[in-house]
């Protein structure tokens, strides 16, 4: 009697189970068939687009228009300035970041809690778009490649979770330096900073996403096309902004080819992230997570 | 006298405040002997916060005054009706007033429809055993993240073309019309708020799973031998466990109905369905940027800020009414 009980009660777990199991399948589907299609599209050709034919595979399979975009200078000049600009925002933002974290762990430190507040403050009221656009006017980083650089080297959210990381680590790792009389520099090169290597990979791989997928700093602030980011780059080829210095070139009228283009750049600006993402999960669960601790 | 100021610290360090108690006058010495190194490594933040967050703030002040391109901030005139001319122009601007309504409407869409999605993801994935599959999942799930707006709208302008987009195609087999995912004005809500979902879920879904992750295992354990199922182990552990988490993200998207990103409307909208598209981030930057409205901008950003401080009191002092904890 309580025998049958039970097995009644692990099938229903069981499937239970397969339910939950079923139900993910279709969410991960969702998540990644418009990147298939996506795919599918761009390596098609161009009569088979026009023709309604592309569903999830390619059909007449070719590499047009990967061929097309590496080919034209514009997106492999946007390409590697975006690859530039990722990497210094990427070094100098960590620096910023450690620069403002450290020294606010330390409790015995005076002014600390009015720091906190005025650090605080800003991430609550923003002054808004035109005063800060006004202030990169007085400051002439109006077009100037800078401007996409450092007003945006330090979050305030990251600094938050850099400072919970390091307030994580044992005081008595330190004590025993301070005890020898090593300065703070050295403590915080020697013992804080190699322990912190899980979280600075965290924001590392926040901030470079934040750069490379940004535009709207670059679309307010930079009329230079040269110092344009992939994105905004893409933005304008996708909207069709510019479209007398796309059609000159050739093949550009047929629709269908134009439609496998657009396809390419969008997956063209977008493999590099989505190359990096997967080895950093178990990092950016513990960045994330760290930024919810309430202090 | 290392030690000795260690203890000093330590002390303090108990109490959790700056400490005060370091006091007469060789003991600052010794203190600033110590800690100068920690103030030299904050001058570049703090010069950043002082240029980049709080200079700006200044700059708020236009929105009272008749902006003018050749003056300084001081010699510019104040506005009319005491300086609040701009604002009364704002609330008289029908582009605003639309702006406005699609800020708040487009939030609340997102509140109502999207709030409760990554709680019912971070539960489901929480009910799986393999954890080879939970993580790729997870992995995929998370993969919408990582996509910028830009691209976001280069595959949904892909999926969802009208003649040969792979949803439409779709449509049509099964005999139904076309349907203008971007470019007919409520349907456009529609994608703004399903592709809202669709970028977020999972990322958002780290949260309260992290949450569960702290809930007792004992206390599963207990409601297994009381013979509870899955359904109820949800609703009476797994819910409770995580409402705090709930509240204080619940009060963040609250205070936040009147804020907007940029990057997400700009990106997904065009001219076909603005009067549902614009919203006030995308406003100011048309009409200020753009149009170089710089007072009447200004002003509305101000309203907009402000409004958010607001609401997110308002949010937090409600919750606080209701028992709950609060986050300010």
């Amino acid at each position: 009697m309580e025998e049958t009980s039970r097995e009644i009660h692990s099938l229903r777990t069981k499937i239970g189970d397969w339910i939950i199991v079923f139900f993910c399948i279709i969410i991960a589907a969702i998540c990644l068939l418009p990147m298939i299609n996506l795919l599918a599209r761009s390596l098609s050709g161009s009569d088979f687009l026009i023709k309604h034919e592309v569903y999830l595979l390619p059909k007449g399979f070719n590499f047009d228009a990967y061929v097309t975009v590496l080919k034209d200078p514009k997106y492999i000049r946007a390409f590697i300035w975006t690859v530039i600009l990722t990497v210094i925002c990427t070094f100098l933002s960590l620096a910023m970041t450690t620069l403002c974290a450290y020294p606010l762990i330390f409790p015995a430190l005076k002014g600390r809690k009015a720091i906190n507040i005025f650090i605080t403050i800003t991430m609550f009221f923003n002054a808004g778009t035109i005063p800060n656009y006004l202030l990169m006017q007085k400051l002439n980083l109006l077009d100037n490649p800078l401007v996409l650089i450092i007003p945006g080297c330090l979050s305030v959210y990251n600094m938050i979770i850099m400072r919970s990381f390091l307030y994580g680590i044992p005081d008595s790792l330190r004590e025993s330096a301070e005890i020898d009389g090593a300065s703070y520099f050295t403590i915080l090169l020697k013992i804080y900073l190699p322990l912190s290597k899980p979280v600075l990979a965290t924001l590392a791989l926040f901030y470079a996403v934040g750069r490379w997928n940004g535009y709207s700093d670059a679309l307010m602030y930079m009329k230079n096309k040269d110092y344009y980011p992939l994105q905004l780059l893409l933005y304008n080829i996708l909207n069709n902004i510019n479209q007398v210095e796309v059609s000159t070139q050739e093949g550009f009228s047929t629709p269908g080819l134009q439609d496998s283009l657009k396809a390419a750049i969008v997956m063209f600006s977008t493999i590099p992230i989505l190359c990096i993402y997967p080895f950093l999960q178990k990092y950016f669960i513990q960045g994330v997570t760290l930024g919810a601790v309430k202090e | 006298m290392a030690t000795k100021d260690k203890e000093l610290g330590k002390k303090t360090e108990q109490k959790e405040t700056a400490p005060s108690n370091v006091s007469a006058s060789k003991p600052k010495f010794v203190y600033i002997k110590r800690y100068w190194q920690l103030y030299v490594l904050l001058i570049l933040p703090m010069v950043y916060f002082v240029i980049f967050k709080y200079i700006p703030m200044a700059y708020v002040s236009i929105a009272f005054k008749k902006y003018s391109i050749v003056q300084t901030l001081s010699q510019m005139p104040w506005a009319k009706n005491h300086g609040f001319e701009y604002f009364i122009k704002a609330f008289q601007n029908k582009d605003f007033i639309y702006a406005l309504r699609n800020t708040i409407f487009l939030n609340l869409l997102d509140i109502i429809v999207g709030f409760p999605i990554p709680i019912i993801f971070a539960l489901l994935l929480n009910e799986l055993r393999f954890k080879a599959f939970k993580k790729t999942v997870q992995t995929i799930a998370y993969m919408p993240h990582f996509l910028s707006w830009v691209i976001i709208f280069g595959l949904a302008y892909q999926l969802f073309a009208p003649a040969n987009g792979l949803v439409n195609m779709l449509i049509h087999n099964m005999g139904g019309e076309t349907v203008h995912f971007l470019d007919e004005g409520k349907t456009w809500v529609k994608t703004y708020i399903g592709l809202g979902i669709w970028q977020s879920f999972g990322w958002n879904s780290i949260i309260y799973l992290a949450a569960i992750s702290g809930i007792s295992p004992e206390l599963y354990e207990a409601a297994s031998v009381d013979g509870a199922g899955r359904f109820q182990k949800m609703w009476n552990i797994t819910l409770p466990g995580i409402r705090p988490t709930i509240v204080v993200l619940l009060i963040l998207a609250l205070g936040n109905v009147l804020g907007s990103g940029f990057d997400r409307p700009f990106a997904l909208q065009n001219n076909l369905v603005m009067k549902n598209a614009e919203v006030i981030a995308t406003f100011v930057y048309k009409y200020g940027i753009k149009g170089l409205q710089f007072s009447l901008t200004t002003a509305v950003g101000l309203f907009q800020s402000v409004a958010n401080v607001i609401f997110l009191v308002l949010a937090n002092w409600f919750s606080r009414n209701m028992g709950e904890r609060g986050i300010l």
